[in-house]
């Protein structure tokens, strides 16, 4: 189920700003990813190119190709639909829907692109899902309230549970701990180790820690001055990044004298 | 014994000592003394120059608001002062714009509640002339003939404008919010439906009068063309109220389902509608209430009809606002012309009791749609 990514000459824009410059980069199937880079060197602006999120912004565009297990998501004739139907994406605040309970927050996928699924179908996803994200048992009691009466912790697992339920084969994460305690962060950090088995994890964080504990590789985004775009640095084994960068900017950085 | 351990240990001696913090306070009798004072002087002040309650109760309310000021700036100090003072000048506004409002409901009430009869809800002006209405002030007995036509038509020509303009309200909303960012046509439509909330009423109902004249003969007359004439002036309400509610649902959401892989259409259909339902379901409602009690467009599209007509496609047709202008303005009998205003009391009682019901219904509509939240 889990897919590989491989990004050649990529450009990212808005309007005419060039925010993404250059990107290649190929993220294994099965494997964690973590993005760092400092504040505003389009990190997320990347990642939103990874499932075609990012042309959903007025005058937004890509050029470039990125493929998935050897298909360019941006061949004409692609259908943005599918391609997030197979890249699913977690956002960095909590976004369950507000008009529906639990249960129907992780149907959302399926009924609201109204497929048919009998009712034991629906019973077992839910649960499946739920259990994937690690949250079935604090919420097994109650699925038919309302998924916005959860902590902000439980809530971005219901997200993560949505995600999940649509069985993508890459799940892209964008800063999913940033609103969330400590215990939830645990929470969500094991959930990716676990997630690995299955899916293509692609992680945006801030958190060095963060980036250390749950990834394989790691990739340092940079800018070289505001009006600039930002640039792939340098991509590796998450242990060498964080030990032996080979450069100096990403040493700087991961070692916090940055700037 | 262990008592003693509980008991809080008195804080540091504070027997008249004043805090230091504190500035002088009014003590609580001081407000409703001066209140006192105000009407007795302003009662006084009043018969000087012929006594009229009015004149007492602004004489009062003058006194008070400066005589309170004074009080406060004097005890409390200058910026107490202008708190009170804008506070009373605040309250004393909101009394006065509740003034109309309450006069309106009471006489309505007054003049309307006696013509509430089953006679008056449940009979047409059928058949009623003038000698009817003689006999019937000559014998003493109940008022004959009612609005029920007129209800019958308002309840139509109202609802086949809503059938008309929320469609296409909702849907030039959704146009403009979700696909026109930005574009020519969507620029052109905001700026018409600007232009469209201006248009008098009475335009509204020639331009209907005037299209049907055209499609189908001169002088139309028919419920259809009134539901027309009136959705012209709903539709531009609606699309402004629906295009507010899309706007603050949060691009968040729209984002979430995109990255389901759910269609935009099917979005904006399942998640975006359903968490803007309330505002929009209210949004439609004060349209409604804004046409409901509209006359020129009704007079010069539908006619008058004194009745019962169920088919908006045919046949002149009367609506309430209508009817209370005819009553007053024609009485069926020119010789005694009380029967024909209480109905219209009766009606316009009646105008006002649908357009509550509408409003409570909207907010139950409200209720049960808004996103739900709580655990
Ligand atoms: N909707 C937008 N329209 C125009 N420019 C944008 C938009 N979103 C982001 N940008 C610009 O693109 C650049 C990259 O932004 P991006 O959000 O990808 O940064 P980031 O690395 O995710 O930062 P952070 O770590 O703060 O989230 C910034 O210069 C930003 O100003
Ligand atoms: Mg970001």
């Amino acid at each position: 189920m889990s897919k590989r990514i491989d990004v050649s000459d990529l450009n990212v824009y808005y309007g005419n700003f060039r925010a993404v410059a250059d990107v290649n980069i190929e993220i294994g199937a099965k494997s964690v990813t973590a993005f760092i880079g400092p504040s505003g060197c389009g990190k997320s602006t990347f990642l939103r190119t990874l499932n075609r999120m990012h042309e959903v912004i007025p005058g937004a565009t890509v050029e470039g190709q990125v493929l998935l297990d050897g298909d360019n998501l941006y061949d004409p004739g692609v259908d943005p639909v599918t391609v997030r139907s197979q890249i699913g994406m977690v956002f960095q605040r909590p976004n369950p829907f507000p008009t529906m309970s639990i249960r129907d927050n992780v149907l959302a996928g399926v009924k609201l692109n109204a497929r048919k699924i009998s009712r034991s179908d629906a019973d077992d996803l839910v649960e499946s899902s739920l259990r994937a994200s690690n949250l079935w048992n604090e919420v097994k009691d109650r699925l038919d309230k309302p998924g916005s009466g959860l902590s902000g912790g439980q809530q971005q697992r219901l997200c993560i549970a949505r995600t999940i339920a649509v069985k993508p084969g890459v799940i892209l994460m964008d800063e999913p701990c940033s609103a969330l305690d400590p215990i939830s962060t645990l929470a969500i950090e094991d959930l990716i180790n676990e997630m690995k088995n299955d899916y293509t994890v692609v992680i945006v964080t801030h958190n060095m820690q963060q980036a250390a504990r749950v990834s394989d590789k790691t990739a340092f985004f940079n800018i070289a001055g505001t009006g600039k775009p930002g640039k792939l640095i340098e991509y590796d084994d998450t242990a060498t990044i964080f030990s032996n960068p080979s450069v100096k900017a990403t040493e700087d950085y991961v070692s916090g004298r940055f700037g | 014994m262990t008592n003693a351990t509980l008991t809080p240990v008195p804080a540091a001696p504070v027997a008249n000592r004043r805090n230091r913090l504190s500035k002088g306070r009014l003590p609580r009798w001081a407000i409703p003394v001066v209140g006192l004072s105000a009407l007795v002087l302003g009662a006084a002040g009043s018969t000087l120059g012929g006594f009229s309650i009015a004149s007492m109760l602004i004489y009062t309310a003058l006194l008070f608001v400066v005589g309170a000021t004074a009080v406060t700036v004097i005890v409390e100090g200058r910026r107490q002062g202008t708190n009170s003072f804008f506070t009373y000048l605040i309250h004393g506004c909101f009394i006065l714009a509740l003034i109309p409002l309450i006069s309106v409901l009471y006489t309505v009430l007054e003049r309307g509640l006696p013509g509430m009869t089953s006679n008056f809800l449940f009979t047409s002006m059928n058949g009623m002339t003038g000698a009817v209405d003689n006999q019937s002030v000559a014998d003493g007995t109940p008022v004959l003939g009612g609005a029920y036509h007129a209800v019958v038509g308002t309840l139509l020509i109202t609802a086949f404008s809503t059938i008309i303009s929320v469609p296409i309200g909702m849907l030039a909303a959704i146009y403009l919010v979700e696909y026109g960012q930005g574009k020519a046509l969507s620029r052109g439509i905001t700026f018409f439906v600007d232009v469209m909330t201006g248009i008098p009423s009475i335009v509204a109902g020639l331009f209907a009068g005037a299209l049907f004249g055209i499609l189908f003969g001169p002088s139309t007359r028919m419920g259809i063309v009134a539901a027309v004439a009136l959705s012209v002036l709903m539709i531009p309400t609606v699309v402004r109220s629906t295009e507010e509610m899309l706007k603050i649902v949060p691009n968040e959401l729209r984002e979430a389902s995109y990255a389901l892989g759910v269609r935009k259409w099917r979005t904006i259909a399942q998640v975006v509608i359903p968490t803007a339902i309330s505002g929009i379901a209210s949004g439609v409602t004060l349209a409604i209430a804004r046409v409901i009690g509209e006359t020129a467009p009704i007079l010069v599209t539908a006619g008058l009809a004194n009745n019962i007509n169920f088919n908006v496609f045919s046949n002149w047709m009367a609506t309430l606002p209508t009817f209370i202008y005819y009553q007053i303005l024609s009485p069926t009998s020119p010789t005694n012309i009380d029967p024909s205003a209480q109905r219209a009391w009766a009606a316009a009682l009646l105008l006002i009791i649908m357009v509550m019901v509408l409003n409570l219904g909207a907010r139950l509509i409200a209720r049960v749609f808004s996103p739900k939240t709580g655990r």
